[in-house]
This record gives C-alpha cells, sequence and structure tokens, in this order.
C-alpha cells in the first residue's frame, strides 16, 4: 500500500456517463489483486474534501485501469483530468476477491450491474491467467500466452439500456459466455440480471459445481445472495460504499456481518454472502 | 536550530503536533505511510469501559469543505485496548494519550482514569466529555459548566498523570466550560471536538447519516475553532490543545498564533495521512524564516 502522485495516461468517455482512466503505477501494479481498491484524491482542493474510492477495472503491465461513472462532482472533476496531469492515489486497498486452489474447481458466474462490471473484469483476467497456468503446467505444448486459453465463465451483465452495457466485447475476449439483461428491452433479457441468474442456475448447476462473483447497487447482491444461498453456491460479493479514510481508521464505512461490524474498506469490500447481515437503511441500498 | 518543544502539564513534547483522538485508528493504520515516531503524541480512539459496537452506517457523508460522522464511539472496551491495542502503540515511541468516555455517569469516567492512572507507559488522559453521537443523552458533559466541573474534579482525585480536557463547541459561551475545567484542575484543554450538523438527501429527503445528526469537521469548521481557542485563550492559563480543520502547516500555525500550545490533526488524516509530518517540518521552516526562535514565542502571539 502506497501514497503515490501517478500521472494520467488515459482518461475517456467510453460510453453515456461511463469513463475509462489510466495510471502509471509502477512497483504496486503487479500487486493488485481483483477486487480492490484505490483511493483518489481528484483535486489539490478542500473541494470535494474526500478521496473516492475506485475499484481496479485492469491491470496491464504498470498500468492501473479504473472504470467509473459520473456520478457527482468529485466524479465530474475526475474525469475532466486530463492525461499527463498527476492525481494523488492510495492504494491498493482493501481484501480482493478471494481466490483458493478450490475456487479453479467451480465455474464462475460473474455477475454485473452497472459499474459493477469494474471489478470483475479484473476478476475474469485473473481467473483466465490461472486457468492458461494450469493448462501449461499439465500441457507444456500448451504455448503460455501465444493464444489466450479460454476462461470457461459466464458473465452477467445488467444495464438500464443497450447503451449502458459495459465491456462486452472485453469478456467475450477472455472466453466467457456474456448475457445480458436490460430494464428496457433494447438488449438480451427483459429485466433485472437477478431474474437472469434466476432463470439460468438451474440449468448450468446441473452440469458442474458453480461459483458466484458479484458487483453492483445493494438490492441486487442483496437477492443474489438470496438465490445462490437456495442452491448452496459459494458467493462473494463487491460492496460499493461511500468512505472517509479507506485506510480503517476512520470506522465510518461499516457492514453488518455475523462477526459483527466488519469495514468495507479494510476487511472487505469483498465479503461472503452468506457473512452479510442485512438491516434497516442497508437494505435500501 | 529552532525549539519546537512544548510542555502540557508534566508533559513535555518533543513538537506541537499531535494526531486527534477518532481521526488516527490505533495508529497502526497509518505505519505505512509515515514514521510514527516523528509525532509529537498520540491521541487514541476514544475508549470506553465496555466494548461499543457504535452507531449504524452510514455514519459519514462528505459536507462542503468538510464531513459528517457519527460512528458512535466504537471501541473494544478498556481491557482489550490494554491487552491488544496499547502495546503496539507503545512501542511506536511518541506519548500516548488515552481518550476516554463515560457510558453512564461521572462515576465510569472516575474508574476508567483510575485503571489507566495504574498504566505508567500512558502518558495522559483525555476526558472526552463532548462527543456528540451518543444517542438518548440531550446534554453532553461539557455543555453544563458544573457537570464539567464535577467529572473533571472527580477524575483529578484518582490520577496524578496529566490531564485534558476536550471541550465542545456546542455551547454559548465556551470559555465558561474552560474555567471550569481549569477550575477543577485540568492541566489542558483541546477545543474544538465536531459540530452538531446534519446533512439531508433532497431526492430521498432522507438524513444523509443514519443517527439523522453527526459531527461535522474538516477545514470548514476551522475559522469557528480557531475563534474559540482564541476566546478560552483570553480567559484561562493552563495550555490549549487547538484542533478543528487543520490541513497544512498554514492551518497549524494559524492555532498557535491564536492561543494553542499544541495542535492535533484530525480530519486531515483520512486525505493525507502523512499530513501531520509535513505539518512538523512545515512549522520548522516557518519558524526559521520568521526568525523565531522557539514555538513558545508564537503561542498567543495574535496581534490585534
Amino acid at each position: 500500500m502506497l501514497q503515490i502522485k501517478v500521472k494520467i495516461l488515459y482518461n475517456k468517455k467510453i460510453k453515456v456517463n461511463y469513463f475509462h482512466l489510466v495510471l502509471r503505477i509502477p512497483k504496486i501494479a503487479k500487486d493488485s489483486l481483483p477486487g480492490q481498491f484505490f483511493n483518489i484524491k481528484v483535486s489539490d482542493t478542500c473541494e470535494p474534501l474526500l478521496r473516492r474510492p475506485l475499484s481496479i477495472h485492469r491491470v496491464k503491465g504498470t498500468n492501473i485501469e479504473f472504470l467509473y461513472e459520473v456520478v457527482g462532482r468529485a466524479t465530474q472533476i475526475l474525469s475532466q483530468r486530463r492525461p499527463g496531469e498527476y492525481l494523488d492515489v492510495i492504494g491498493p486497498l482493501g481484501n480482493g476477491f478471494n481466490l483458493t486452489p478450490n475456487t479453479y474447481n467451480l465455474t464462475p458466474i460473474l455477475v454485473a450491474g452497472g459499474i459493477g462490471v469494474a471489478p470483475l473484469l479484473f476478476l475474469a483476467d485473473k481467473l483466465a491467467y490461472s486457468v492458461e497456468r494450469r493448462a501449461y503446467r499439465k500441457n507444456k505444448k500448451f504455448k503460455l500466452s501465444a493464444k489466450r486459453y479460454p476462461l470457461n465463465a459466464l458473465v452477467l451483465i445488467g444495464a438500464k439500456s443497450t447503451g449502458q452495457v459495459l465491456r462486452k466485447k472485453e469478456f467475450k475476449a477472455l472466453g466467457c459466455e456474456v448475457k445480458i439483461a436490460t430494464d428496457d428491452a433494447s438488449e438480451g433479457f427483459k429485466g433485472k440480471v437477478t431474474e437472469l441468474l434466476k432463470n439460468i442456475l438451474p440449468l448450468a448447476i446441473s452440469h458442474k459445481p458453480l461459483a458466484i462473483y458479484a458487483c453492483g447497487p445493494r438490492p441486487m447482491l442483496k437477492e443474489i445472495i438470496r438465490i445462490s444461498k437456495k442452491y448452496n453456491i459459494p458467493t462473494q460479493v463487491s460492496l460499493e460504499e461511500h468512505m472517509a479514510c479507506g485506510i480503517g481508521a476512520c470506522l465510518g464505512c461499516v457492514m453488518n456481518t455475523k462477526e459483527g461490524f466488519k469495514r468495507v474498506c479494510k476487511e472487505g469490500p469483498v465479503f461472503n454472502g452468506d457473512e452479510i447481515i442485512w438491516v434497516g437503511k442497508e437494505e435500501v441500498g | 536550530m529552532v525549539d519546537l518543544r512544548i510542555k502540557i502539564g508534566e508533559l513535555k513534547l518533543k513538537n506541537p503536533v499531535m494526531v486527534a483522538s477518532g481521526a488516527f485508528g490505533y495508529a497502526e493504520e497509518f505505519k505505512d505511510f509515515m514514521n510514527l515516531k516523528e509525532l509529537g503524541a498520540i491521541v487514541t480512539k476514544t475508549i470506553t469501559l465496555k466494548p461499543r459496537q457504535g452507531n449504524p452506517a452510514p455514519r459519514t457523508c462528505e459536507t462542503p469543505a468538510g464531513m459528517l460522522n457519527s460512528i458512535g464511539l466504537e471501541n473494544p472496551g478498556l481491557e482489550v485496548f490494554i491487552r491488544e491495542k496499547l502495546p503496539l502503540l507503545l512501542k511506536i515511541g511518541p506519548p500516548i494519550i488515552v481518550s476516554i468516555a463515560s457510558e453512564s455517569g461521572p462515576e465510569e469516567f472516575v474508574e476508567l482514569a483510575r485503571k489507566v492512572d495504574k498504566i505508567k507507559e500512558i502518558a495522559a488522559i483525555e476526558l472526552n466529555i463532548s462527543c456528540p453521537n451518543i444517542r438518548g443523552k440531550p446534554l453532553l458533559i461539557s455543555q453544563d459548566p458544573k457537570a464539567t466541573y464535577g467529572v473533571v474534579r472527580g477524575v483529578r482525585r484518582v490520577t496524578s498523570k496529566t490531564l485534558i480536557t476536550k471541550l465542545s463547541p456546542n455551547v454559548t459561551f465556551i470559555a465558561d466550560i474552560a474555567k471550569a475545567t481549569e477550575a477543577a484542575g485540568t492541566d489542558a484543554v483541546s477545543l474544538i471536538n465536531t459540530i452538531t450538523a446534519m446533512s439531508i438527501d433532497v431526492k430521498t429527503r432522507k438524513p444523509k447519516i443514519a443517527s439523522l445528526t453527526g459531527g461535522l469537521s474538516g477545514p470548514a469548521i476551522r475559522p469557528v475553532a480557531v475563534r474559540m481557542v482564541w476566546e478560552v485563550n483570553q480567559k484561562i492559563k493552563i495550555p490549549i490543545i487547538g484542533m478543528g480543520g487543520i490541513m497544512d502547516t498554514p492551518s497549524a500555525v494559524e492555532f498557535i498564533i491564536a492561543g494553542a500550545t499544541a495542535i492535533s490533526v484530525g480530519t486531515a488524516n483520512f486525505i493525507n495521512p502523512r499530513v501531520s509530518i509535513e505539518i512538523i517540518k512545515g512549522i520548522k521552516k516557518y519558524l526559521q524564516e520568521n526568525n523565531i526562535n522557539s514555538i513558545n514565542e508564537l503561542i498567543g502571539s495574535i496581534r490585534c
């Protein structure tokens, strides 16, 4: 974990309110894990005062990429920062997705709602890389990185409309099967991505043991956990949360769990579905 | 070479820069960002006798040049603090000031102080009689001069450690409260705690934090804090530890000129974790550039 001023290499709108930011962060890029985030100061002034946490979208060499949605003043300011300018960042922070050797025996289902796509592409990338390494160990003739070994994963992306569907191409390039759900039926399944998940699960589970990884609004995560519990599918969710410090000091971003309050920035942002207790205001997201 | 050393009660600090209670965790969260040894002193998160879960989420929100918080004194309780957190804190080096608060009456303050007093490595006690985020308490102790006097007097009787009393800005005349603490035997006062405040989401019409109201901190409150330090400094003789929106060297120096002997960095730690070290260097440079030999010459040097 470092506090460092880094150069903006790229910062452009990709769709509607969604922006793609690329920072050059040598030293720590290779140590970053899917699900971890950086806490970014968008300007040098007191307005906005606090940093903004952005989850890692992808790592390429010494570059760390972010995908963010302009939702308020801070992200608005960030969207206007230009390549060549510097940003003060702290990271990588948080726990990241828990990937154990057993993880690779399970077929991953990635469920993204809106900007929740951001950390899941990095996760898919990491899973694909691990699949590749394992294929290489089994068969030395398989040329490492000559051609990406397909990641046998199912990716469900939920969006309001087809114009807001993010990173479909990138997931497909990794070999994932991608299914889309839109609220207005402009692409794929008409309805919530959670309903799409509910529809495909009975068949999917009959083939192989599964693991679910999700990121998106809280009502969506809550519903996914409820569904996955029925099928006994191990589920990890990455929470979006407002933070003050991002380093575990202020105790501002707590989440209710079976073991009491946990800090989203430190013990999270990734939680096991079965440890979360949804109460009161958290329920409405 | 400029002299940054100051004295608060019996406590000698190598420089006047401390980190404020609740804004520095238990210091371990900051060890990757800075050399913790350089700090003047470290004030712990407030400790209560029993463990406290704290308030429901959301607990913080951003406001213009500031933030609201209502953490609700989440802490593991004195026993666990002493066993698990204190040894690491003491290893760092700078004096450790333990902030304490009562969940019930004044008796709990006395009991806490008595227990803390027995641990000789602890440098000082800060009485948090001004946390705005405890439910079901219509009046803070530090909003009533008599109650303030009573608590400080009670604690003073059971401890010989340097005693600091932290004051609330949510009062009509803060100098009156400060005078009561001085009369009761506190060695110093620290001010200000956060200002009670509220922020509402206009889309949902709901308060932005779960406790409805919280404590405002950050640069937004600095002018209020500076004014209070200046006011209190004219009415008491004991040292003042100034805090409230200190973000950098100029804002730290502002408090010292207003009358603070030491300053405490709070919210700024969340934005720039190493800011307190930058401020120590900055104060040194300010003194050199202004041909001031000792920080003590700057304290209360306001020209008006």
